[in-house]
């Protein structure tokens, strides 16, 4: 039986995970090769190994993070001529049908440790390896305009991307009565297959290119010319030196028009944004391997990047200082490895740039030298408008050897013109294909249903695939009411969210990145949404972009939005209702149902004065009293009611809300700096207040810790943090993503030596970019880990302002920190705010006559059932005196 | 049983228990409030249609006295309270636990709500 996943995995953590190493074979000369990534060049390098290794001197385990056997990526567009995922599932004999090749599927390698030669995957397998291979391809870049993230926005690079994009419009011409716009982005190779795409649709095609012609990365000015009469010919339209700025969402959300440099306006029902691809090396980066300054992993003539039990190959490696998009090198380069684990020579022939367009009726290629850039090339052309053929061979300076050429309109010859590239012109060549992909094999299912995917309430995978195949459950939520998978800590969500869309996926029905039944976009794509409609309340917004009267997930969202698009007090205009208890009242439920007061103490530095008041109070109100870990003091057992007047004390003296109940701002942690350390080189304790006060208040995904030390001993524990500041001689070096909590995460250099007013300046843009385009309850760290491109698209995007949208992440900030008040004040200052901390709306002083108190070490703490039985304890509001 | 859907047609039976709780303008739309009647705890909703719902203000699942700072929303065509401890979703017009996180089901107890002269009313002798 084919056998998709390794014979078993060690967990994350465990100390012995060499299960591959001999575990299975009883020759323990077998070595383990394990091949990150399952696309096209993983399939042929691992093909390649076993069909030239019978004696399995190699066992191999592939991992994939897309949730399939690979397939064809080449002819990824047949799929809207009818090709099935089948057709394009590229041949199982020497993958998953072979004994010694164990294929990991849906699962994406996130960590590797060069120093004991083993990875972790996103579910937390481990796998050791002898030898490694880098075959991660690329993902489809992204452009940096709002609204990219808009529904009915698509890139166009997975079966996964066309399968979204397809349905997308079938719901769009169900719902229009007028034939459906399509707008691609992006004018090359992968530009021009797309649109023929959407026309294979029924949908209308615009072609938007930024330079001044079609494939200008192939074609010679006349060679695109004669391309765009062709494309216009076919009925798609083109338009060149147009620059895309923004899309706007329709009514219903999705994407309804394009606004482009000039201003003008185009209208778009579906956009697909063909803009180019970008090296996947993030691995490569966090583990340190050498990557080129344009991405990619760095690699020698073998194949071999800077880590000698590493090789790279395909579209993420970097071979002769550049990553080249074709499959064709990528092949070569899964030879050449294969040769040289196989324990013979070889190496990288060189790059093969050729490439013919793969659109119906449109006849383009392009090979060799083709813009002549051999010093004393000659061109020989021949050009026929009329009949749309242009054709241009590039020659050697004596005319007799072939270098390149570029064929429009008629491209019939380049089979047999492409091999003789380098040769003398001539004869009767052979006809060159390039080696096809067999296809059309089933695919099997992924993990083993008797895998354990919620440790907490032990439900395998095959439980959740039964629950979506027998009980009929049809999305995550559903699979978690009936097997209780990831209805404790909720770690094992995404995985079940895999499982259940790819069983869904089965039964022809794909699995919404919804945010809740209310509202079907990300909360990502309804923050643009809300920008660019510049709606303030949630009736509207629901009305507009969602249904029903929404719920405890996306009401919560929205009105973070809303706080973070500067909507002023948590309880105005209508926004109450949106606010989980504890933003409602501003303070922590606990377990039974009193809260705790957080006061703000900036940096961790608070007067003798201060810790008398807060002494006081808790004295008074009779509240427990503990140190967080975030330098400040908490104060438990406070009534609803109570609320108020503890705050008017703590707002007399001098204290202000800690927003310790919001996804915002806690704390800015910090260590005593140069001002009494011995080792300090510079005031870190100054630099958190300012930080602190700066960032007070604001609203985003989750909540956000910042620390500061001052030296590089510290003992802020900064890089624990969403935000990190180390001080340094030279300035100040800025860590961001990090965390404590259930996965911790040390956060990652993004500047270094920093003056204080840029040091600022980088934090503002960062806080302001995670809060527009992070997930619901995502922190920093994943939301990192996420983005396209990583550290170096962060970094592209707040220092160097790849996006153009500095200015107004600066204008979001600065509008937040003017427009900041302490809500605390605000509320006592309003006699209707104060209306809602009434314990009864009929008798608004009582105490609620369920809170019941015993004290354990000199404090009170919530008594037990047991306790509340045999009397004994205190009643709050009669035994709790409160001093006025 | 709920007639909350009837409310402002209603009119309260005087000779049977219902309790006068509150104004209507007391009540925040889709923000609940705790009553005390008689030394029970209810949670009062007044929804987006006017409709009001009368439910258990403990939460059945933590045991704390939380349900009407829960937040308000919809299933379906289902008016919901989700309670604010462990998230549990309830259907307010029944009181059905619609959501149980993985948990035991355990419903709310509902009271029928009647508004006269702006006045909201509970009947006491529950269904
Ligand atoms: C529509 C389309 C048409 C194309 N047409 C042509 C053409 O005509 N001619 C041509 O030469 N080329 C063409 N290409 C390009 C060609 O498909 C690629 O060059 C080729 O697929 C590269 O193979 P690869 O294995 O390097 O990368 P990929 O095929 O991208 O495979 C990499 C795989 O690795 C996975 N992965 C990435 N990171 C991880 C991780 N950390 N852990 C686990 N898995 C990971 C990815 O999910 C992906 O499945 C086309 C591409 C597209 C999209
Ligand atoms: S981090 Fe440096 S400056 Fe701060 S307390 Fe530690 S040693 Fe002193």
């Amino acid at each position: 039986m084919a056998r998709d996943t390794p014979p078993k995995h060690s967990r994350h953590g465990d100390a012995t995970p060499s299960v591959y190493r001999d575990g299975m074979s009883d020759n323990t000369l077998t070595r383990h090769l394990v091949v990150v990534g399952a696309g096209m060049v993983a399939h042929r390098f691992v093909e390649s190994v076993r069909t030239r290794d019978p004696e399995g001197r190699w066992r191999i385990t592939v991992i994939g993070e897309e949730d399939r056997l690979p397939y064809d990526r080449v002819g990824l567009t047949a799929f809207f001529d009818g090709a099935t995922v089948d057709d394009l599932t590229l041949s199982r004999e020497h993958f998953v049908d072979d004994e010694r090749v164990s294929f990991l599927r849906g699962d994406a390698v996130v960590a590797l440790d060069r120093d004991e030669r083993r990875l972790r995957t996103a579910s937390g397998t481990v796998v050791e390896w002898d030898e490694l291979v880098l075959a991660t391809g690329s993902y489809a870049a992204s452009l940096a305009v709002d609204g990219f993230h808009l529904p009915g926005v698509f890139v166009y690079r997975t079966l996964d991307d066309l399968e979204s994009l397809s349905s997308w419009v079938a719901e769009r011409k169900g719902a229009l009565d007028r034939p459906v716009r399509g707008i691609v982005v992006g004018g090359g190779l992968l530009g021009l297959e797309a649109a023929g795409a959407l026309q294979g649709m029924d949908v209308e095609a615009t072609i938007i290119q930024s330079s001044d012609r079609l494939m200008s990365a192939q074609l010679d000015a006349a060679g695109g010319e004669a391309l765009a009469r062709l494309i216009g010919a076919r009925g798609i339209e083109v338009r060149t030196e147009t620059i895309t700025t923004r899309l706007d969402p329709g009514p219903h959300g999705g994407v309804a028009q394009l606004e482009f440099r000039d201003g003008s306006l185009a209208p778009a029902d579906v956009v697909i944004f063909t803009v180019g691809v970008r090296p996947r090396d993030e691995l490569a980066r966090i583990s340190g391997l050498k990557v080129d300054k344009r991405g990619g992993v760095i690699v020698d003539a073998g194949c071999r990047t800077s880590d000698p039990s590493i090789h790279a190959i395909g579209e993420v490696a970097a071979m002769e200082g550049r990553c080249v998009g074709l499959v064709a090198p990528g092949y070569a380069m899964a030879e050449v490895v294969a040769t040289r684990l196989l324990g013979g020579e070889a190496e990288f022939p060189g790059y093969d740039l050729s490439t013919k367009l793969k659109l119906g009726g449109v006849d383009v290629a392009s090979f060799g030298d083709a813009f002549g850039e051999t010093p004393g090339a000659l061109d020989v052309v021949y050009a026929d408008p009329v009949a749309g053929v242009y054709k241009k061979l590039v020659l050697s300076d004596d005319a007799s050897i072939l270098l390149g050429g570029i064929l429009v309109g008629d491209a019939t010859a380049y089979a047999s013109l492409r091999p003789l590239i380098g040769a003398k012109l001539g004869g009767d060549p052979s006809a060159y294909l390039l080696p096809e992909t067999d296809g059309a094999r089933p695919a099997t299912g992924p993990l083993p249903d008797e895998a354990l995917v919620c440790s907490c309430n032990a439900v395998s995978a095959g439980r959740i695939r039964s629950a979506v195949t027998d009980d009929g459950c049809t999305d995550v939520a559903g699979v978690k009411a009936c097997t209780k998978a990831g209805a404790a800590c909720g770690s094992c969500l995404p995985l079940v969210k895999r499982l259940v869309g790819a069983e869904l996926e089965a039964a022809g029905v794909t699995l919404s990145s919804a945010l809740c039944e209310h509202f079907a976009s990300t909360r990502a794509q309804l923050f643009d949404q809300v920008r660019v409609a510049g709606l303030t309340t949630f009736s509207e917004i629901v009305t507009r972009f969602g249904t029903g009267r929404g719920c405890d997930i996306c009401k919560p969202v929205v009105a973070s939005i809303l706080a973070s698009q500067g909507a002023g007090h948590v309880l105005d205009g209508g926004r109450a209702s949106l606010q989980d208890t504890n933003d409602h009242v501003m303070a922590n439920l606990q377990k039974d149902g009193s809260y705790s007061v957080v006061p703000r103490i900036p940096g961790g530095e608070v007067t003798p004065e201060g810790l008398l008041v807060i002494g006081q109070v808790a004295k008074d109100f009779g509240l427990y009293t503990k140190i967080t870990g975030g330098q400040r003091i908490d104060l438990f057992g406070a009534r609803l009611e109570q609320l108020p007047e503890i705050w008017q004390r703590l707002v007399d003296g001098g204290f202000e809300s800690g927003h310790a109940y919001g996804k915002s701002l806690r704390t800015v942690k910090s260590c005593v700096g140069s001002t009494w350390c011995r080792f300090g080189v510079q005031d870190s304790v100054g630099m958190a207040v300012e930080l602190e006060l700066r960032y007070r208040g604001l609203r985003s995904p989750h909540k956000l810790k910042l620390g500061v030390s001052g030296c590089a001993r510290e003992c802020a524990e900064a890089r624990g943090k969403d935000v990190g500041v180390i001080a340094t001689e030279q300035g100040w070096n800025l860590y961001v993503g990090g965390n404590g909590g259930f996965t911790p995460r040390h956060a990652q250099l993004l500047a270094e030596g920093l003056d204080s007013e840029t040091l600022i300046r980088t934090i503002d843009r960062f806080l302001m970019y995670y809060i527009r385009t992070a997930d619901r309850l995502q922190r920093t760290a994943p939301w990192l880990e996420e983005l396209e491109g990583g550290l170096d698209a962060l970094r592209a995007v707040i220092i160097d302002d790849s996006l153009g949208i500095a200015d107004d992440l600066d204008a979001a900030m600065a509008l937040h920190v003017d427009a900041y008040e302490d809500e605390w004040k605000a509320t006592l200052d309003d006699p209707e705010k104060l209306k809602r901390f009434a314990s009864f709306v009929n008798a608004p002083t009582t105490p609620d006559p369920s809170l019941a108190y015993t004290a354990e070490r000199g404090q009170p703490r919530p008594a037990t059932d047991a306790e509340r039985e045999s009397g004994g304890v205190l009643i709050a509001g009669t035994t709790l005196e409160v001093r006025r | 049983m709920t007639i909350a859907d009837t409310a402002r047609t209603m009119e309260p039976n005087r000779t049977s228990s219902w309790v006068p709780v509150c104004r209507v303008d007391d009540l925040e739309v889709e923000r609940g409030a705790a009553a005390l009647i008689e030394g029970d705890q209810l949670a009062l909703f007044l929804l987006h249609d006017g409709s009001i719902h009368a439910v258990q203000q403990r939460d059945p699942y933590s045991g704390a006295y939380v349900m009407s700072r829960g937040i308000v929303g919809s299933r379906g065509d289902a008016p919901t309270v989700a309670s604010p401890m462990f998230k549990q979703v309830f259907d307010l017009r029944t009181g059905t636990c619609l959501d149980t996180l993985g948990k035991e089901r355990h419903d709310l107890r509902t009271w029928p709500v009647a508004v006269e002269h702006g006045i909201v009313h509970i009947r006491k002798d529950p269904r």
